[in-house]
């Protein structure tokens, strides 16, 4: 990067350090960190979205409904996550396969299941064979938020399903003696009273998820546990510029630095946000701000 | 009659003239690991090299296909293959009975190859002592199946540290992994026990059903063995004691 960096095995100290720390191969290091938060910026919302679904669904009237958001919560949380990322990451690439497969290929007569092999036609793969490398990145990457989402949407929901049980049948009764139905209640009154209940639990989840990130590297995405221990492996003049010795120790306590960072980071929001939920509400927490506030 | 014949030979040379077209313009994905120097590891610029790079990209040159390098984890290399994830794997894979089970391979690209021992000492016990290898390797099956303790790693990297930090007794490998491991240790490893053969050298694991390409790269590494380009290559990654072909 730098126009000193020619020779490196002239350079030594900070001047090396400061080359080496620029290899392209770094780069690719740092870039995996935009890729964690970037899934944690994707993933969090869309968990929230499918732990909200979730129980809605789980405490829907209509019986089929309630069935599938308990069946979800209960089964996607049983399941260990390194099984369900395995499993269900190539299952749900072959089905939009399949899916493509049987869309636009409908003249295709030989077997999709050869054996071993998951054979569809060229124009159902996904990303195309012809595409270049990043798009087929950018898929696994989109893959690995679903399932991410999928995964920790069971877990939010759960959290979202007591929370909502959690607020008191007074605010209910009341609602329902202004004459609001159902539904009207449910948005009015339950929705924006549950999540101060709901913040811890959430808060565990999020915290639970930025720590499950290096599961990104079982989908094939370099995330920044891979490239620390690629980098931080032992490296011989002959392959590289950059000779060194077993460096992993370093790389490991840089990431370190960067979860403990990050986790600390979000208890100070998620401190701030349960004050600011807290504000008016019927619990504890709400009836002593209130007093200080005369 | 004669007219008939006469145009079923066009439609022929035609369909014949439009699988070529297909095939020239066919997009091979060639999945590899990218940490197993000298065959296949990542450079200090990010990229694959190695001498699976080179010799990959000279066969696509020579088999007339496009193609993309992918880096896919060890552990899962064969189960993305067979799901079509990409379609050959080139990351010192040796032609073993088990795989050939689940996958086919082209004709080997380095010939029978030695499996070695490496050891911070002269004296380690091999028969009863703790070996480390690489999981799913044929060296780890070879240990597994011997008196010794085995002890797997990811990595054919942290199979050599196990030994350096006294994890493992010695280490089980491919020897050309192992001799520029051993050259740059400055004395602190060293080769112990006699080299063992194991399976039958290095090929591309194709798809089972896909015989067309496995046909196509498999004539290629022949022309390359017939003008020796193979075995020069050979040589410049693995150095002159490496085994070539005859």
């Amino acid at each position: 990067m730098f126009e000193y960096c020619t020779d490196p095995q002239e350079l030594e100290g900070l001047t090396w350090l400061s080359c080496y720390l620029t290899t392209g191969v770094h780069f690719l290091f740092y870039w995996a960190f935009g890729k964690v938060l970037l899934l944690l910026a994707i993933a969090a919302p869309s968990a929230l979205a499918f732990g909200f679904l979730g129980a809605m669904a789980a405490r829907s009237l209509i019986a089929p409904l309630r069935w599938f958001g308990k069946a979800y919560i209960s089964v996607v949380r049983g399941v260990p996550d390194v099984a369900f990322f395995l499993f269900f990451v190539i299952a749900l690439d072959q089905f939009f396969e399949w899916t493509r497969h049987q869309v636009k290929c409908p003249d295709w007569d030989q077997p999709i299941r050869q054996g071993n092999d998951f054979l569809v036609c060229p124009a159902a793969k996904l990303p195309l064979n012809t595409a270049p490398e990043w798009q087929h990145e950018t898929y696994g990457f989109l893959l690995a938020v679903l399932t991410f989402a999928i995964v920790f949407g069971a877990f939010a929901a759960n959290v979202i399903f007591g929370a909502m049980k959690a607020v008191p049948r007074a605010q209910m009764e009341t609602a329902e003696a202004y004459g609001m139905t159902r539904r009207q209640s449910f948005w009015r009154v339950m929705v924006p009273q549950m999540w101060v209940y709901a913040l811890p639990g959430l808060s565990n989840t999020w915290m639970v998820l930025i720590k499950a990130t290096p599961l990104l590297f079982l989908l094939g995405i370099e995330d920044i546990v891979y490239w620390a221990r690629e980098l931080g492996e032992r490296r011989t003049a002959r392959f590289s510029d950059y000779p060194h010795e077993d460096w992993r120790m370093w790389y490991f306590l840089a990431l370190l630095i960067f979860y403990l960072g990050f986790t600390l980071l979000s208890e100070t929001v998620l401190r701030r946000l349960q004050l600011r939920l807290s504000r008016g509400q019927a619990t504890a927490a709400g009836e002593a701000q209130r007093k200080t506030a005369k | 009659m004669l007219k008939s014949i006469l145009s079923l030979g066009t439609a022929m040379a035609l369909t014949a003239g439009a699988a070529f077209a297909e095939s020239h313009a066919m997009t091979v994905r060639i999945g590899t690991e990218g940490a197993y120097e000298p065959y296949n590891f990542i450079n200090d610029a990010g990229e694959i090299d190695g001498f699976e790079k080179e010799l990959g990209d000279e066969l696509c040159k020579r088999a007339e296909l496009t193609c993309e390098w992918v880096k896919n984890d060890w552990d899962s290399i064969i189960p993305n293959l067979v799901s079509g994830n990409y379609d050959i794997i080139m990351a010192g894979m040796s032609i073993t009975d088990e795989r050939d089970e689940v996958i086919d391979f082209t004709q080997n690209y380095t010939p029978p190859s030695e499996s070695s021992y490496v050891a911070a000492s002269e004296d380690v016990d091999l028969e009863g002592g703790v070996i480390a290898a690489q999981t799913a390797t044929i060296q780890a099956g070879h240990v597994a199946e011997g008196g010794a303790t085995l002890l797997e790693f990811a990595t054919p990297e942290e199979t050599v540290a196990a030994v350096r930090n006294g994890e493992a007794d010695a280490v089980f490998a491919d020897k050309d992994y192992l001799v520029p491991v051993v050259e740059e240790s400055s004395g602190e490893l060293m080769f112990v026990g006699d080299d063992v053969p194991l399976g039958g050298g290095i090929g591309i694991g194709v798809r089972e059903s896909d015989t067309e390409l496995k046909e196509k790269l498999s004539a290629a590494i022949g022309t390359m063995k017939d003008d020796g380009t193979l075995n020069e290559m050979i040589v410049k990654w693995f150095g002159d004691q490496a085994l070539t072909f005859e």
